[in-house]
């Protein structure tokens, strides 16, 4: 508590001037920084970043696939190495899988989880239990810092040789040998190890840092059961980073050891398994599907809430909803390798267990519609995003309960089926969150309003593109189309011409987003403290928008009367 | 090319009548072993496995996971239409509801119960090669087991190699390798087989017979996966696993599939053809095919009783 005392002392007789005194400025602010609101406006820098990359290697994907045939992949590797006909071919069609690698590992490590839990959650977990700060500042700095070296080192594994005579790594994210031991023998997949360490290193310091501030940085009075739930999502969040990313630094070690010091792990000439890799990576890539979507969760609780002027409904079922999806989240790993020759015993489990999940998850779809249900709704653009999501989210979910029934997912392992449920969760579940929080709390951070009407123009066009782009898939792994296909039997032609039609529009979304920012920073029109009226009941609605450099330094008291 | 286009959009708005689990069979109903164009639903079943999946899945998943999107949906309209500032000004305080907070979280866990049973049912039907005595489910996914599955008269191990199969008959020790045909071959030798599907040369089975498949890897390669779609199959060829499964398909004709597991750049390159012959022409392949010793005779031979 004398760190307490130390801030109250520090806030009497500073006025902002004072403390403006204190704010490192140019480029000191932000290499340096320790300021918590600073590192998570880097990292939604970082992200969008990222997610433009991210965002234009799935639209050459898309150019590719948009006919039967070859069309795309064969001219770039021409183009890119120099190659002329059969060879540039070949290059081509390894550039495809490197591609559709890059644009998963970018959008999982270095796009989803830099925003929602580095950005939002360092940004406004603190804000929210009335922290001044973080609870380790200098661990926050290095923590965002070890990003731009792993992203580096990702694109550079783009540039060296990945099998005998092609650049880059295309065995896909889950890295499964032995395609990614002797199928690649060259740099790449070690360089791609090497990001995935730093990256996994950069985000266990973060959870590290944020469990801490949660756990004893909450202002007096704000118990547990009355901190606000983004603050749970992020709590539930960060104890899965720390306990699955462990894992996978473990497993891809195991990898770089044997791609280069000689041992068999995975590879069964010396007695080891590629299946046991696959464990280790599922028990690590399912809860990691989490850790994207549970901040989004928290963002979304906080937007319904808002816009109904009502409180949310079912709060303790929904924070324990976040703990329960997060504890299952961790034994449920095989339900993604039920065509590896699992016993079925072991198959019976995780059906079992998986669809287990799916309880907590409705808990939270019900209790959002019942947040709403009785109150006072205003359709703010946040508030779009937020019942976007709430439907899109929701056909995502069924299509997992599909896939849970090991019995169904013989027919749908690895096609376009699995591609439409993922990316429902994700590209229109978590990404429909972030721009939702973004939303919201861009009045707070940066301290204008934007366009209202650009801003849901953007998410109309998006909302149409992103579904044209998906749910046709859902028929293409129907039909049984695999994935990581760079061609496919012309049967397939008419859905991935509409999924490619789908592409266009959200990426003409993505300019209208990108144009309002722009409106938005031309026209400054100011906020106000609260832009969204009563229902903004968080902490962060009594600060100034942007808040002051050092928030809080008299305390925030909570008294029972305003909980969460 | 536009005018396609616009034609197609019909068959867009046809298939948006997909989530009507009944009116997806009313589309190319005829065609199995290969995707037709525009389909939106499973390849037409040819086995007892593929049917219970199909009746699984077209007959219970799609119809509750249909129902609970729509029951979503429904109540966020009802709450957009009656709920928004203009409607209800004033917004109500409560925060609970013990009774229908019990009735989301029991009502979920029955409609899983209820999935969970012809769930297990297929699954243990797909993981358990028959003996002759064991009842299958086939469409009859509610039952304990009605259809009738002889003991496998055929083992047939499948290697995928980088990047094709290679396939030896166990007991008969023939071996051959199967290669997708290059266009120009295709369009001169099967200009009738799709493109990217046929193979220069099929694994031919006979019809009624139950196939065990056993499915691995080169040691030194890396992991494929076995699938044909209208039999209801697909399992990893791990290099040092030996995976087993089998089939019993009820039709002749060629089935297709594609290796499904990431395996490097011809991954969408090394499909899989399985020809179903009846058992006389079986009975020709495999007797040209042992005194032969090579799958081109062999295959000249079937082609002459066919």
């Amino acid at each position: 508590m004398a760190n307490t005392a130390h801030l109250e002392a520090h806030a009497t007789g500073h006025d902002h001037a004072a403390h403006d005194a204190h704010t490192p400025t140019g480029w000191r602010r932000w290499l340096y920084s320790t300021n918590h609101k600073d590192i998570g406006i880097m990292y939604l820098i970082f992200s969008i970043f990222a997610g433009v990359i991210g965002g234009v290697l799935s639209g050459v994907m898309r150019l590719e696939l948009q006919e039967p045939g070859i069309q795309i992949f064969h001219g770039l590797a021409a183009m890119t190495y120099g190659l002329e006909g059969g060879a540039a071919l070949d290059a081509g069609k390894h550039m495809y899988n490197v591609f559709t690698t890059a644009h998963a590992l970018i959008m999982v490590f270095f796009v989803v989880m830099p925003a929602t839990f580095g950005g939002f959650g360092n940004y406004f977990a603190p804000l929210m239990i009335g922290a001044p700060d973080t609870a380790f500042p200098r661990i926050n700095n290095i923590a965002f810092w070890l990003l731009p070296p792993a992203f580096l080192l990702l694109v550079l594994s783009l540039f060296f040789e990945g099998p005998a005579g092609a650049l880059g790594f295309g065995g896909g994210w889950t890295v499964y040998p032995p395609l990614s031991t002797s199928g690649h023998p060259g740099p790449a997949m070690d360089f791609a190890i090497l990001a995935l360490h730093v990256s996994g290193i950069s985000s266990i310091l973060g959870a590290i840092n944020l469990i801490t501030t949660i756990f004893n940085m909450r202002a007096p009075g704000m118990t547990l059961h009355k901190m606000p739930l983004f603050a749970w999502s992020v709590l539930v969040t960060a104890f899965l980073l720390l306990l699955a990313l462990p894992v996978l630094a473990g497993a891809i070690t195991m990898l770089l050891t044997d791609r280069n010091f000689g041992t068999t792990f995975f590879a069964p000439q010396g007695g080891g398994d590629p299946v046991l890799f696959q464990h280790l990576f599922w028990f690590f890539g399912h809860p990691e599907v989490y850790i994207m979507i549970l901040p989004g969760f928290g963002i979304i609780s906080h937007i319904v809430s808002t816009f109904s002027r009502k409180p949310i409904f079912g709060y303790m079922a929904m924070a324990y909803a976040m703990v329960a999806i997060g504890f299952v989240g961790f034994v449920v790993w095989a339900h993604h390798m039920y065509t590896t020759g699992l016993s079925l015993d072991v198959q019976r489990y995780f059906v079992a267990a998986t669809m287990v999940i799916a309880v907590p998850t409705g808990v939270k779809i019900f209790s959002w519609i019942a947040t709403m249900w009785g109150g006072s709704i205003t359709f703010r653009t946040p508030m779009l995003w937020a019942i976007g999501f709430i439907f899109l989210f929701t056909v995502g979910g069924v299509t997992g309960v599909v896939l849970a029934n090991a019995g169904a997912d013989r027919a749908l392992h690895d096609t376009y089926y699995v591609v439409a449920h993922f990316h429902y969760v994700l590209s229109l579940g978590a990404v429909f969150s972030i721009f939702a929080g973004w939303y919201y709390w861009y009045p707070k951070m940066f301290g204008y309003m934007y366009n209202e009407f650009l801003a849901k123009l953007h998410f109309w066009v998006m909302f149409i593109g992103v579904n044209l782009v998906f749910f046709p898939q859902h028929f293409l792994g129907l039909a049984g189309m695999p994935r990581r296909y760079i061609d496919y039997p012309d049967a397939f032609a008419l859905w991935n011409r509409v999924s490619s039609v789908g592409y266009y529009i959200t990426f003409v979304a993505m300019i209208i987003f990108f144009y309002a920012m722009w409106e938005s920073s031309r026209k400054k029109r100011p906020a106000g403290d609260n832009p969204w009226g009563e229902g903004a009941t968080t902490l962060e609605w009594t600060l100034s928008s942007p808040p002051p450099f050092h928030q809080f330094t008299t305390l925030p008291k909570i008294d029972s009367t305003n909980a969460h | 090319m536009t005018g396609q286009f616009v034609k197609r959009l019909g068959a867009v708005s046809a298939a948006a009548l997909a989530f009507l689990p009944g009116l997806a069979l009313a589309q190319e109903e005829n065609v199995a072993g290969h995707p037709v164009p525009g389909q939106f639903h499973f390849q037409r079943s040819v086995t007892p496995i593929m049917d219970s999946m199909t009746a699984f899945h077209d007959g219970t998943l799609m119809w509750t996971i249909s129902l609970i999107v729509l029951l979503v949906l429904a109540l966020l309209v009802i709450v957009i239409v009656r709920f928004n500032a203009k409607a209800n000004p004033v917004p109500a305080k409560f925060t609970h509801n013990t009774l229908v907070e019990i009735v989301w979280t029991v009502v979920p866990i029955i409609v899983l119960i209820v999935i969970s049973i012809p769930s297990f049912g297929v699954l243990s039907d797909q993981l358990t090669v028959p003996d002759g005595e064991r009842k299958y489910l086939g469409a009859n996914i509610f039952s304990f087991g009605e259809v009738e599955v002889p003991a496998p008269a055929l083992t047939v191990k499948a290697t995928g190699e980088q990047w094709y199969w290679s396939y030896e008959y166990v007991d008969q020790e023939q071996y051959f390798d199967s290669n997708m045909l290059p266009e120009e071959d295709r369009l001169a030798d099967k200009p009738n087989q799709p493109r990217l599907l046929a193979v220069d040369n099929e694994l031919v089975v006979p019809v009624n017979t139950t196939v065990r498949l056993q499915i691995t890897a080169a040691p030194t390669g890396v992991i494929h996966a076995f699938a044909v779609p209208s039999f209801g199959i697909k399992i990893d060829a791990v290099p040092g696993r030996l995976n087993e499964t089998w089939f019993n398909a009820r039709e002749t004709g060629i089935y297709y599939g594609q290796c499904s597991e990431l395996c490097g750049k011809d991954h969408a390159f090394m499909p899989i053809a399985v020809r179903v012959v009846t058992q006389d022409e079986f009975d020709a392949f495999m007797t040209a095919f042992e005194s032969e010793g090579d799958y081109a005779s062999a295959n000249a031979t079937l082609a002459a009783v066919q």
